[in-house]
């Protein structure tokens, strides 16, 4: 027979704890998950995506969500566009250029870490300021910019911890065939983390879609689709948050499927993002 | 032969006369336009700093710092700007959102490092990226729709009062869930990181799994554990659209979790569209953001050089 043990005891208790904060865990995920589901089907359709509001549609009208779901995809694609073609040269700077333990590396990514922390409104409120330094008014542009400036952080670490990924006698065997450091940099590294740039891409861009604070007071808001970068733009999130401001239930039930096809866009770009890491690792030199 | 043509014909043999080499004005072009590009990124968060600062100067000319910290009177419109009931606000919903989530967040890390199995653990994986990933505005529409009638329904069951729901708490449960998933990747990196000699070492000495965690694994990990609970409840510090829509947003001071606050993310959202039709209220607004920013600044920063020293010395 076993003797009572305290010890057992408490390690028991514990550890009934943890798995009991584990479920707990994982039962959030799958109930905000399944909250979105079920309300947001009910009320979704196909007018809903192909549709642009028409008058009264925060009434309870007719109308759809184009303007905010193509906003958004441009917003987060144009924002993406700007951050990456600032984050392949530093991310590359960073790993192939600096030295081993350069105060600059080292503080670039310290800088990095801490701005990936720093609250999306913060950015709202800088590329407000921003904004009206440059002259712009609430537009696309004023949008991209300022997420360009949120999702730069999370970007550049990503690709940063992609291309750091690289084996160093790879490296060295491309400079001992002659090649500069550019040319090693943009035919030997870049290749080799490509599948990690690629994800990064994505999760940015995912960020990008699913941020609402920072577009807030930079990207406006419009019922139509624009057609120039000086127009401003609906963003999803930002729909969602007005049409669950309004008294309404038709227009309540639309939030519900608006976030509903939010979420079920940024699912899919995450996983996008794994598959294709997994589908392109083949390529990898290990 | 003129001097002329002298000239010209020494020029042409030249002894050391190297052609242009392409590649190497590329390879320096490269170089530093990469550098500015650097240079240029690690100082984007003392612009952002500066330029925040600069767009408070007017209110700050005009009021001091301990009226705008500690006065609680909040009228733009009689130019009297206390941040004192957000400030509150935030501690509040902050402080709610790390009671629930850090212990919670740590129980389950160190269950996923040291008790489940793989299986689990790839299970765990991907529900993790799906809270992640959850944008804030839906995190906020599942606490309108399912916490804030829950706390209604308690509060009116088990204390008798009612309230609208919106409140302190609703808040503080829709933070916590939204950085489960920031502190425990992060201490799952912690704990993996700790050598498992040290485990086995504690093990062989008839230690239980529990007693190896609790003063082995836990006091060695214990530096990181608190940098990762940190990098998550500065997260709930600036989220802004998700509190926005469950706090309630009254401009008093919360006496308990019950009450409703206005927390300063929500202030600075939710005033954005009159901001520049009162003086000196876009500069109140900025200060807002500019407190969050410095406070953040100050937190992550601390968090990351504690990471970072782990990082470089291993444990």
């Amino acid at each position: 027979m076993k003797r009572f043990d305290l010890r057992n005891a408490e390690e028991f208790f514990f550890k009934s704890l943890m798995l009991t904060t584990t479920v707990l865990v994982a039962c959030c995920a799958l109930f905000i998950v399944g909250v979105i589901t079920q309300k947001g089907l009910s009320s979704l359709s196909f007018e809903m995506l192909t549709q642009t509001p028409k008058g009264g549609f925060y009434l309870g009208k007719e109308g759809g969500i184009l303007n905010a779901i193509v906003g958004s995809l441009l917003l987060a694609g144009g924002a993406t566009a700007i951050a990456l073609s600032i984050s392949i040269p530093i991310a590359i700077y960073l790993n192939v250029y600096t030295k081993k333990n350069s105060w600059l590396a080292h503080l670039t990514r310290t800088s990095l870490d801490v701005m990936c922390g720093i609250p999306s409104i913060v950015y709202g409120a800088f590329g407000f300021t921003l904004m009206l330094t440059l002259g712009l008014r609430t537009s696309l542009l004023a949008g991209m910019i300022t997420v360009a400036c949120l999702i730069l952080p999370i970007l550049c670490r990503g690709i940063d911890e992609s291309l750091r990924m690289t084996p160093k006698e790879m490296i060295h065997a491309s400079y001992s065939l002659g090649a500069t450091r550019s040319e090693t940099a943009l035919k030997v590294v870049l290749r080799q983390g490509f599948p990690g740039l690629l994800s990064a891409v994505l999760m940015a861009f995912g960020r990008g879609i699913g941020d609402s604070a920072s577009v807030l007071f930079t990207a406006g808001f419009s019922d139509a689709v624009p057609t120039s970068l000086s127009q401003p733009v609906a963003t999803l999130p930002l729909a969602i948050f007005f049409q669950l401001g309004t008294p309404f239930p038709e227009v309540r039930s639309r939030a519900y499927a608006s976030a509903f096809v939010l979420t079920v866009m940024i699912l899919f770009i995450s996983l996008l993002a794994r598959l294709l890491v997994r589908k392109l690792h083949r390529h990898v030199i290990k | 032969m003129t001097v002329v043509e002298l000239r010209a014909l020494k020029l042409r043999i030249k002894p050391n006369f190297k052609p242009v080499n392409w590649r190497l004005i590329t390879e320096a072009i490269f170089g530093n336009l990469m550098l500015v590009l650097t240079l240029l990124s690690s100082l984007l968060v003392v612009v952002i700093g500066l330029l925040l600062f600069q767009k408070c100067l007017p209110i700050l000319e005009t009021h001091s710092w301990a009226e705008l910290l500690f006065s609680s009177s909040w009228f733009p419109l009689k130019g009297d700007f206390g941040f004192s009931p957000f400030i509150l606000g935030t501690t509040w919903v902050t402080a709610i959102a790390a009671i629930i989530a850090v212990p919670t967040s740590l129980l389950t890390a160190i269950f996923l490092t040291e008790y489940s199995k793989k299986k689990m653990r790839t299970l765990m994986n991907p529900l993790l990226d799906l809270l992640a990933g959850i944008p804030s505005i839906v995190y906020g529409m599942w606490g309108v729709l399912i916490v804030v009638p829950s706390i209604k329904a308690f509060a009116a069951t088990v204390f008798k009062i009612s309230i609208s729901g919106y409140s302190v708490l609703a808040a503080g449960i829709v933070l916590a869930v939204m950085i489960f998933p920031a502190i425990i990747s992060v201490t799952l990196q912690v704990l993996t990181g700790v050598p498992v000699e040290l485990r086995h070492a504690s093990l062989a000495l008839g230690a239980t799994q529990w007693q190896t965690i609790k003063k082995v694994v836990l006091r060695k990990a214990l530096p990181g554990v608190i940098a990762a609970s940190i990098l998550g409840v500065t997260r709930a510090f600036g989220e802004t659209m998700a509190v926005l829509m469950v706090a309630g947003n009254v401009a008093r001071a919360p006496h308990s979790v019950f009450d409703p606050a206005y927390p300063l993310p929500a202030l600075i959202a939710n005033n954005y569209g009159e901001m520049l039709s009162i003086p000196l209220y876009d500069s109140a607004l900025l200060l807002g953001a500019l407190i969050l920013f410095l406070v953040v600044l100050f937190f992550n920063g601390l968090a990351r050089l504690v990471l970072i020293r782990i990082e470089k010395r291993g444990f």
